[in-house]
C-alpha cells in the first residue's frame, strides 16, 4: 500500500504545477452565522436609479439561470438570458424529480438551520467551504416561501400545510416536493417569474443560442460569443457583467441521467479564458438508475432516490441464483445495504449506497440479463400500506419504469444500478459566487461551491435557487458599484478576436472530412472516464486514462465525420463542438483524480480504503479546493489550493454504520 | 398506460426486426418538403424510438447524407423536446407518452411509419421533423405568472391549500409544453395548453389577484399567434402525454367569459 503512494506522488509531482498562490475565498470574518448578514451589509449598492443602465448576460434558464434572471431584472437591471433548447423552459433541471430541501422543521422532527448545515457537510465529506453552506442553509427556508408564492404546487397535507418526506441521507423529513416531478413546478415557477420580466421588457430571452466563448476586456469579463442554432449565425452580445448558470458535465462520462445538450462547453471555454475549473473529479453517480439495456443506449433514466423510502434493496446470497425474485425466499436474500449500514440502511448517501451495488456485481452477485443490477424491492412497502399507498406516492415512477423496461414493478422488484449524475466539480467561485475572472460570476452546478465532494439528496435544486434568487442580487451589485467599465461595442477587438476563433474552430470541425461519427467519438470517451474514473479509482488506471483520451482526442481531429455547414440548423456539429470540449476536459478530470491521493465522496480512489472497503480520507494533506488554471491544450494545468478548514462542524469520518 | 400486447417480457427473448420509415426532409423553413424512405434494420424492441432514429443518422452521416433533424432533450418524458406525428399521431401510438418514452417493442417486423413534424401555422417548420414553438412561449409571457418578486414573500404554511385543491392545481401544472395538442387538433387549437396554465394559477389562492387579466391575456395572445379555435374534439387530451385534461379547456372558456363579463378596464 505504502509503494503504491510514493509511487504515484512522484507521478504527480511531475506532471501537476503547484503554485503557490493562494486562492482568496473572501468569506467575511465573524461567526458562521452572522457572516451572510455582513457581507449583505458590507456589499456595495447600485443607485436604484442607475441600475437600468446595467446590462447583464445570464447564460443557461435552469433553475439557477432562470431565477438570477428574473430576480435581478425585478431589481430595475436589464437582462439577456440564453439557453441552447428552443424553450427556456426545458433546460435541464425540469428533470430533477424527487424534491427540493429546507430547514423548516414544518414536522417538528428537530430539523434547524444548524442541522441541514452539519449534514451537508458531513455529506459532503467535509470537502466543501463552510461559509457557503451555511449561506445555503439559511436561505433554504426562504427559497420554499418564495417558490409558494409563485404558484409552485408542492405537495399538501389534508389540510393544507406542506407535506414533506424525507430523502437519501437525512433521518428528518424537510424535502419538498410536487408529485415526482419536483424540477419540472420550480423551474416553471422560475420559468413564469423570468416571463414577466420578459413581457414587461426587462428580459430579452435567446433561445436556441449556444455561448461559444466569453469576452474579457482588460481582464474582466464583459460578454459573449454564442451561435444562434436555428440559423448558424454567430453572434456577440455585450454587457456589464455574465452570469455562468451552465449546468453540470456529467455527459463526458456519454451515458448518464443528464439530458443529451448538458455540455461543459460554456463552462470550459471560460476556464481556457482563465477562469479556474475546481474539482472537476468530483462526480456522483446515482444509485438508483435503469441498467443499460444495450449498445443502442443513448442515455440513463434515474429512478427517484425517494423510492429508497420505502424500496428495499438486495441481491441474492448466492451467486448462481437464477430463480425469479418473487421464489426466492427471505433466507436467501442478502438486503446488503441493511447488513452492513444497520443505523441507515437502504437511506445511506448516494456514493455509499452505489460502491455497495458495485460491490456485490463485480462480486457476481448481480441480478438481470447482464449481471450488472440489483433489486428495488417494494413488496414489504405494498405488504404494509397497501397498494393504493405505494401507488399515490410512486405511481408516476413506477409507470415511467414500467414503460422502459415492461415489467410491472408493483409484482416484479426493480432492478437499478448506479449510473452518473451529476457533477459536485465546476468552475471555482468566490463566497460572491465570482470566478477567477472578475465579472464572471457561475451559479447552479455549473460552480463548484457547496456539495464537497458528495451532495446530498434534494440538494442540488435547494442551490440552485439559492444562487439566483438569493445570492447573485446582492453580490453582484457590489461587482457593479466597483469595477469600471470601459465601453465596448460589438465591433471592439475583444468580441471580433473571440468571434474569429469560435468561427474558426466550427470550420475546423468540418474540414476535418473523416470516418468516424461524432457519437461514436463521445461514446469511446464516455467508455474510458465510466471504467478508469467511474465508481473507482487507481493510479495506473487513471493515468491510462489521461494517455488514451490524448490519443482519442488527436484521433478525432484528424478523423471526425461532421456533416452539413456552418451556416445552417446543423445538430451534427452542435454534438462535435461538445465533443471537442468533453476531449478537451476529459483530461483535466482525470488529472485532478490522479492527484488527489484519497478517498472522499464521490471520488474513490482503490488504493484508500480501510480493510471494510469504506472509504479513506487524508484530512491532513488533501482537505484543499483544487482549482486548475488552464496553460494550454496538452499542457498540464497549474495547480492552486483553497485551503479548508473545519471550525463547526468538526473534521469527522463520516460514517453511517 | 402499456397495452397489453407491450406488457410482453421482452429482455432477450424477441429478436430484432426491421422497420421502414417514410420522413418528412424539408430543408429549411421556406423550403418545398417531401418524403424519404428509409429501412432501418437490426432494431431491438429494448430500444428507444429515438435511438432507432440514433441509429439511422449514424449510418446517413457515415454515408455522408445529412441526418433526420429531430429535436430531443431529456429522453424521458419531462422536458417537452421531443415530439414527431408517426402514422399521423402526436407522439405515435401510446397513449399519454411523449416520442421519446417510445420502445421499439410498440411496433414489429415490417412495420411502415411515416414521420412528420407537428404541423400548425403558428408552428413553422425549421427543419425535417423540428419546428419553432415560441408561440408556446409567448402566451406564457402574456400572462402565466404570479406576480410576487422575490424577498416578499411570508412564510410558506401561511398560504393554506387543502390537498384536493392542491392536487388540482397540480394536475394541470404537469403541462410539459410539447405541443402535440396542437399537433393532434384539427383546428390547431392551443386551447389545452393555455388552459392547463390558466387553471393551475386559478387553482390556487395565490392566483386570485391577476385571475381575470391572466384569462384575457393569454387567450388574446394565443389567437394572435394563429391558433384555431377548439370544436372539442377531444384529440388533444388523447395526445396529451402528460394526461392534461380537456376539463381544462371547459375551465378555460368558463374563465374567459367571467373574466370579460366582468372585467372594470
Ligand atoms: C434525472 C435527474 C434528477 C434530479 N433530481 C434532483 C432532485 O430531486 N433534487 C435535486 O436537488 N437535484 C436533482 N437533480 C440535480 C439537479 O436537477 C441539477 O443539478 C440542477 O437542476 C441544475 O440546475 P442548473 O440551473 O445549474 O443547470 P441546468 O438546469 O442544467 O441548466 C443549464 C442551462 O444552461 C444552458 N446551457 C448549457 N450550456 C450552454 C451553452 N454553451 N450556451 C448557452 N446555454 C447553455 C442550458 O440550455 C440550460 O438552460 C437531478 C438531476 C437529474 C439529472
Ligand atoms: S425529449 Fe424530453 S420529453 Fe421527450
Amino acid at each position: 500500500m505504502r509503494d503504491i503512494k510514493t509511487f504515484k506522488l512522484s507521478i504527480v509531482s511531475n506532471m501537476a504545477t503547484v503554485a503557490q498562490r493562494i486562492l482568496d475565498s473572501r468569506v467575511p470574518d465573524g461567526s458562521i452565522e452572522k457572516k451572510w448578514d455582513k457581507r449583505i451589509f458590507d456589499v456595495k449598492l447600485v443607485n436604484p436609479a442607475n441600475k437600468r443602465k446595467y446590462e447583464i448576460i445570464v447564460v443557461g434558464t435552469g433553475l439557477a439561470g432562470a431565477s438570477a434572471a428574473a430576480s435581478l431584472a425585478e431589481l430595475g437591471y436589464r437582462v439577456k438570458v440564453f439557453c441552447i433548447q428552443d424553450s427556456p423552459r426545458r433546460a435541464h433541471s425540469i428533470a430533477a424529480q424527487g424534491g427540493i430541501n429546507a430547514a423548516k422543521n414544518y414536522q417538528n422532527d428537530g430539523d434547524s438551520v444548524w442541522r441541514l448545515f452539519y449534514d451537508t457537510v458531513k455529506g459532503g465529506d467535509y470537502r466543501s467551504r463552510e461559509a457557503n453552506v451555511y449561506r445555503l442553509a439559511q436561505i433554504s427556508t426562504r427559497i420554499i416561501d418564495h417558490c409558494v408564492a409563485l404558484g409552485v404546487p408542492f405537495a399538501r397535507e389534508y389540510g393544507g400545510t406542506l407535506a414533506n418526506r424525507s430523502f437519501g441521507g437525512a433521518q428528518v423529513s424537510r424535502t419538498f416536493y410536487a408529485r415526482g416531478q419536483t424540477g419540472q413546478q420550480l423551474l416553471l415557477g422560475a420559468y413564469s417569474a423570468m416571463n414577466r420580466q420578459i413581457y414587461a421588457g426587462k428580459v430579452k430571452s435567446f433561445p436556441k443560442r449556444e455561448m461559444l466563448d466569453l469576452i474579457t476586456l482588460d481582464g474582466v469579463a464583459r460578454g459573449i460569443v454564442c451561435r444562434n442554432l436555428t440559423t448558424g449565425q454567430f453572434e456577440t452580445h455585450v454587457g456589464h457583467a455574465v452570469v455562468l448558470a451552465t449546468g453540470g458535465y456529467g455527459n463526458v462520462f456519454y451515458l448518464s441521467t443528464n439530458a443529451k445538450s448538458c455540455n461543459v462547453t460554456a463552462a470550459w471555454r471560460c476556464h481556457r479564458r482563465g477562469a479556474y475549473f475546481a474539482n472537476p473529479c468530483y462526480t456522483q453517480i446515482h444509485p438508483t438508475c435503469i441498467p443499460a439495456s444495450g449498445d443502442y443506449q443513448s442515455k440513463l433514466t434515474l429512478m427517484s432516490e425517494s423510492l429508497r423510502n420505502d424500496g428495499r434493496v438486495w441481491v441474492p446470497k448466492a451467486k448462481d441464483d437464477d430463480r425469479p425474485p418473487h421464489d426466492v425466499p427471505e433466507a436467501d436474500r442478502d438486503y446488503f445495504l441493511e447488513r452492513r449500514y444497520p443505523s441507515f440502511g437502504n437511506l445511506v448517501p448516494r456514493d455509499v449506497a452505489s460502491r455497495a451495488a458495485k460491490e456485490r456485481c463485480d462480486a457476481g452477485y448481480g441480478v438481470g440479463p447482464t449481471g450488472n443490477a440489483v433489486y428495488l424491492d417494494f413488496r414489504d412497502a405494498i405488504k404494509r400500506d397497501g397498494e393504493k399507498t405505494v401507488r399515490g406516492k410512486y405511481g408516476n415512477l413506477f409507470q415511467m419504469y414500467e414503460e422502459i423496461t415492461a415489467d410491472d414493478p408493483y409484482h416484479t422488484p426493480m432492478r437499478i444500478y448506479p449510473a452518473v449524475h451529476y457533477t459536485m466539480g465546476g468552475l471555482w467561485v468566490d463566497y460572491n459566487l465570482q470566478s477567477t475572472i472578475p465579472g464572471l460570476f457561475v451559479l447552479g452546478e455549473a460552480n463548484f461551491s457547496d456539495h464537497g465532494a458528495n451532495r446530498l439528496g434534494a440538494s442540488a435544486l435547494m442551490q440552485g435557487l439559492a444562487d439566483g434568487y438569493f445570492v447573485i442580487p446582492y453580490t453582484l451589485g457590489d461587482h457593479l458599484a466597483r469595477a469600471k467599465f470601459p465601453s465596448v461595442s460589438e465591433d471592439h477587438p475583444a468580441c471580433k478576436e473571440a468571434l474569429v476563433e469560435s468561427r474558426n474552430r466550427i470550420e475546423r470541425l468540418l474540414g476535418v472530412n473523416g470516418t468516424q461519427t461524432v457519437d461514436s467519438f463521445h461514446r469511446a470517451l464516455g467508455k474510458i472516464m465510466w471504467d478508469k474514473c467511474g465508481m473507482e479509482r487507481t493510479a495506473s488506471g487513471l493515468q491510462q486514462a489521461i494517455d488514451e483520451i490524448r490519443g482519442l482526442r488527436e484521433e478525432f481531429w484528424s478523423d471526425v465525420k461532421v456533416i452539413g455547414t456552418e451556416g445552417s440548423f446543423n445538430q451534427n456539429l452542435e454534438h462535435a463542438g461538445r465533443v471537442a470540449d468533453f476531449l478537451e476536459f476529459g483530461e483535466l478530470l482525470c488529472f485532478d483524480a490522479l492527484q488527489r491521493n484519497e478517498s472522499c465522496g464521490g471520488h474513490f480512489r482503490g488504493e484508500y480504503q480501510t480493510p471494510e472497503g469504506e472509504a479513506l480520507r487524508d484530512d491532513e494533506n488533501y482537505a484543499y479546493v483544487a482549482a486548475w488554471e488552464f496553460n494550454g491544450v496538452g499542457n498540464e494545468a497549474t495547480l492552486h489550493k483553497e485551503s479548508l478548514t473545519f471550525e463547526d462542524v468538526p473534521l469527522a469520518t463520516r460514517s453511517y454504520k | 398506460m402499456i397495452q397489453p400486447v407491450q406488457a410482453l417480457r421482452s429482455h432477450g427473448q424477441r429478436k430484432s426486426f426491421s422497420v421502414m420509415l417514410k420522413v418528412w426532409r424539408q430543408a429549411g423553413p421556406t423550403a418545398d418538403g417531401y418524403l424519404e424512405t428509409f429501412r432501418v434494420g437490426d432494431v431491438n424492441p429494448d430500444m428507444s424510438f429515438l435511438e432507432m432514429l440514433d441509429r439511422l443518422n449514424e449510418r446517413l452521416i457515415l454515408e455522408g447524407k445529412d441526418p433526420v433533424a429531430f429535436d430531443h432533450d431529456c429522453r424521458e418524458g419531462i422536458c417537452g423536446t421531443c415530439g414527431v406525428m408517426i402514422n399521423g399521431l402526436a407522439h405515435g401510438p401510446l397513449k399519454n407518452t411523449a416520442t421519446c418514452q417510445l420502445r421499439m417493442r410498440s411496433f414489429k417486423d415490417g412495420d411502415t411509419l411515416v414521420l412528420e413534424p407537428f404541423r400548425a401555422a403558428a408552428f413553422p417548420v425549421v427543419k425535417d421533423l423540428v419546428v419553432d414553438r415560441s408561440s408556446l412561449d409567448r402566451i406564457q409571457q402574456a400572462g402565466g405568472y404570479i406576480s410576487a418578486n422575490v424577498g416578499g414573500a411570508q412564510d410558506a404554511n401561511a398560504i393554506l391549500v387543502p390537498k384536493k385543491q392542491a392536487d388540482v392545481a397540480m394536475h394541470s401544472a404537469a403541462c410539459i409544453g410539447c405541443g402535440a395538442c396542437v399537433a393532434a387538433c384539427k383546428n390547431a387549437s392551443a386551447a389545452l395548453f393555455t388552459g392547463a396554465k390558466v387553471n393551475h394559477l386559478a387553482s390556487l389562492p395565490q392566483g386570485q389577484a391577476e385571475r381575470k387579466e391572466r384569462a384575457v391575456n393569454m387567450v388574446a395572445r394565443m389567437d394572435l399567434e394563429g391558433f384555431g379555435a377548439c370544436t372539442n374534439t377531444n384529440e388533444c387530451q388523447a395526445a396529451c402525454p402528460a394526461n392534461i385534461s380537456i376539463q381544462d379547456i371547459s375551465k378555460l372558456n368558463r374563465e374567459y367569459f367571467w373574466a370579460s363579463l366582468t372585467s372594470q378596464d
